[in-house]
């Protein structure tokens, strides 16, 4: 075995140039493969991170005004949501998380003035129901704490504000946790700092209350202005947005074609179309990828038929010594499989290698690229690609090989 | 040691078909040094190719030591090629990327002999033949005569039954042919079997007997059997 490598490490190196080009069309074939798919991945990070931090199954409810007359009522009447169509949508069978947003004022956008010692802004305020930060799973917390069941029931005066909100009212170095804040005048205590990179960051500027202490403080009764709410894993989120739906057209008398009332906006939806995108810039970059790689193989073929051809008479040599068929394809297959082999794997290990010191850079330097993040390759996959390529080298190789071995001893020395 | 009976060979096919050897009976002893003469194109190398195994015969037998050399799949003929058959050609057919000792040990690696026992044995030979200063040198840094002797020793590395020589000499001056065939002499001393292809009579003058082909046949075999030969039990 030792010996036979031997053997073909010296036929390798008697042709360095040669064994050299073909290894590195392998090597650039696989690095490639795994440069296009880390990149594609890298920029599925980076949209999903922008658009997807909302868990993926989540059902957004809104309401808005009647666009159509129903049951003797007539259109521009002004649907609002209330706790007891959140008790209501508990009651479905299916629903997992619930929860709601209720914003300061009277619109969502407004905003509410925020004093903190001698700095003060202006910040969307929402008072969220209790499960809502299993259904914000996602947002990073890089201080603190969520808010939990108990702030609600012992009516605390809490808050979690982001990022954006710390870095106007706070000085750097300064923790945020356990300090006072005034939110038109009324003290809360901030308990966590949270990071949302929806809506480009936009999220992180604002700050969320329990909502019952919200309720107590500010008012707003009954009324939500956005209900949300997760399945259960086995449930079907179409089926359940369905039920939903059906469940608050009968509470406030919409039509069921009514597509303005009441909005459900589905994440799952939104994450299929992403799928369905990435699916296909995936495809087409394995497309890429292995075309390039079918190149290499195509170059470690041709090569393969040059060595056999140009060494013709060498294997008669050898035949005429004793050596048998099954070793001189053996040989040969060998020596396709080690350039194949090793060329390849570097060229995994330096793609694996480089998408890490780009992700590792980003890091680092802490961009937050809008469409690029945390480029990476299944590494499972590209070895599954590298047996391929190895398997297909071999292949490459046999032809050649066999035809070579099938030359009658008399035959191949007469060659020159 | 070498026995045909009625052996064809015929090259190509329909009307193009050449009969090369046509009903060749012939007996080698043990021992015996036995050249082969004849005009180019006579069927020498074809000869001394079915013996080496390297070719095949279309009718006919072919014993070698006692066996039966008849449909041979190509691992049997390697086998066979490796233990029972010693090469030496006119264009020497060195491996030119491996130095004499390794050209010497390759026979030995095809029989899956450990690297350490092989150059022992090849640096033997290479002794034998006069080149223990040249062990290492490439083919390419030594003289026709030296390469010829390299290839010499390799075909006598296996210690094979036979060892068959086409033009030996052929690409060598005057004086190293002189010295290859002292060399051959020297093996055949030690009683080895040698078949030698030549062009020229002085060397065959040299073996015990000549065989003369002409078209494909054996014209004369004047009965020089080496008293001292033994007759093989057939
Ligand atoms: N592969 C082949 N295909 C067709 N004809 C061949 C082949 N090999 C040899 N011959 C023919 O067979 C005949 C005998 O060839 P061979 O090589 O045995 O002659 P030779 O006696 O060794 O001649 P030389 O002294 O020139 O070496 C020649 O006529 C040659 O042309
Ligand atoms: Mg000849």
């Amino acid at each position: 075995m030792i010996d036979g490598l031997q053997e073909i490490l010296y036929t390798m190196r008697r042709n360095k140039l040669r064994t050299g080009l073909t290894a590195f069309g392998v090597f650039w074939g696989i690095f490639m493969l795994v440069l296009l798919l880390g990149a594609g991945r890298g920029m599925q990070n980076g949209m999903e991170r922008r658009f997807m931090n909302d868990m993926s199954d989540t059902i957004w409810v809104h309401a808005g005004k009647t666009s159509i007359p129903y049951q003797g009522l007539g259109t521009e009447r002004q649907i609002t949501l209330t706790q007891e169509d959140m008790r209501a949508i508990e009651q479905l069978p299916g629903v997992r998380f619930l929860s709601s947003e209720t914003p300061l004022g009277a619109f969502r956008q407004a905003s509410a003035n925020i004093v903190v010692g001698d700095r003060s802004g202006s910040f969307g305020v929402i008072g969220v129901a209790d499960e809502y930060f299993d259904i914000k799973a996602n947002i990073d917390f890089p201080g603190g704490r969520k808010l939990h069941l108990l702030d609600a029931e012992e009516q605390r005066k809490v808050a979690v504000i982001g990022t954006t909100v710390q870095q106007a009212l706070f000085p750097p170095g300064i923790s945020p946790l356990g300090q006072d804040i005034r939110i038109n005048r009324v003290t809360f205590t901030v308990v966590g700092v949270f990071y949302d990179s929806g809506r480009e960051g936009r999220m992180s500027e604002r700050i969320y209350l329990p909502r019952s202490a919200f309720g107590q403080t500010f008012g707003g009764g009954e009324r939500v202005s956005v209900i949300a709410l997760r399945p259960e894993p086995s449930v079907d989120s179409y089926a359940l947005e369905e039920r939903v739906k059906e469940l608050l057209q009968r509470r406030h008398q919409v039509a069921p074609e009514d597509r303005q009332a009441i909005r459900l906006h589905n994440m799952a939806r939104q994450a299929e179309h992403f799928n369905q995108v990435f699916a296909g810039l995936n495809a087409f970059l394995w497309f890429v990828g292995l075309g390039t790689l079918t190149a290499g193989i195509v170059g470690v073929s041709n090569i393969m038929i040059i060595t056999v051809k140009e060494r013709t008479r060498e294997i008669g040599v050898r035949k005429a010594l004793g050596a048998r068929p099954a070793g001189i394809v053996g040989g040969l297959l060998m020596e396709s499989v080690l350039i194949t082999g090793i060329a390849g794997y570097t060229g995994l290990v330096l793609g694996v290698g480089l998408l890490e010191l780009v992700s590792y850079g980003l890091n680092a330097l802490n961009l937050q690229l809008d469409f690029f993040a945390q480029p990476e390759v299944d590494f499972q996959l590209a070895l599954t690609a590298l047996a391929l390529l190895v398997g297909v080298g071999a292949l490459a190789g046999l032809a050649p090989a066999l035809k070579a071995a099938a030359i009658s001893p008399v035959e191949a020395m007469r060659a020159d | 040691m070498i026995k045909l009976d009625n052996l064809h060979k015929y090259y190509g096919t329909g009307a193009q078909r050449l009969h090369v050897l046509n009903g060749i009976d012939l007996h080698i002893r043990e021992g015996e040094l036995v050249s082969i003469m004849g005009s180019s194109g006579s069927g020498k190398s074809t000869l001394l190719n079915i013996l080496g195994l390297l070719d095949q015969y279309d009718e006919g037998r072919y014993a070698l030591a006692g066996q039966p050399m008849e449909r041979l799949s190509e691992k049997q003929a390697a086998q066979y090629r490796n233990r029972m058959i010693g090469f030496v050609f006119q264009s020497f057919n060195l491996l030119p990327f491996k130095n004499a000792l390794e050209n010497v040990s390759l026979p030995l690696y095809y029989q899956g002999m450990s690297r350490k026992a092989r150059s022992e044995q090849a640096r033997h030979y290479l002794e034998q033949v006069g080149l223990a200063d040249r062990m290492t040198h490439m083919p390419n840094e030594l003289s026709g005569g030296q390469k010829q002797r390299v290839a010499i020793a390799r075909a006598l590395v296996t210690q094979p039954k036979v060892i068959l020589a086409d033009e030996p000499t052929g690409a060598l001056d005057s004086v190293t042919t002189g010295e290859v065939m002292e060399l051959l002499h020297r093996i055949h001393g030690e009683g080895n079997t040698l078949v030698i292809v030549t062009h020229e009579p002085e060397i065959a003058a040299q073996t015990q007997r000549q065989i003369t082909l002409k078209d494909g046949r054996i014209v004369a075999t004047p009965d020089g059997i080496a008293p001292s030969a033994t007759e093989e039990p057939a």
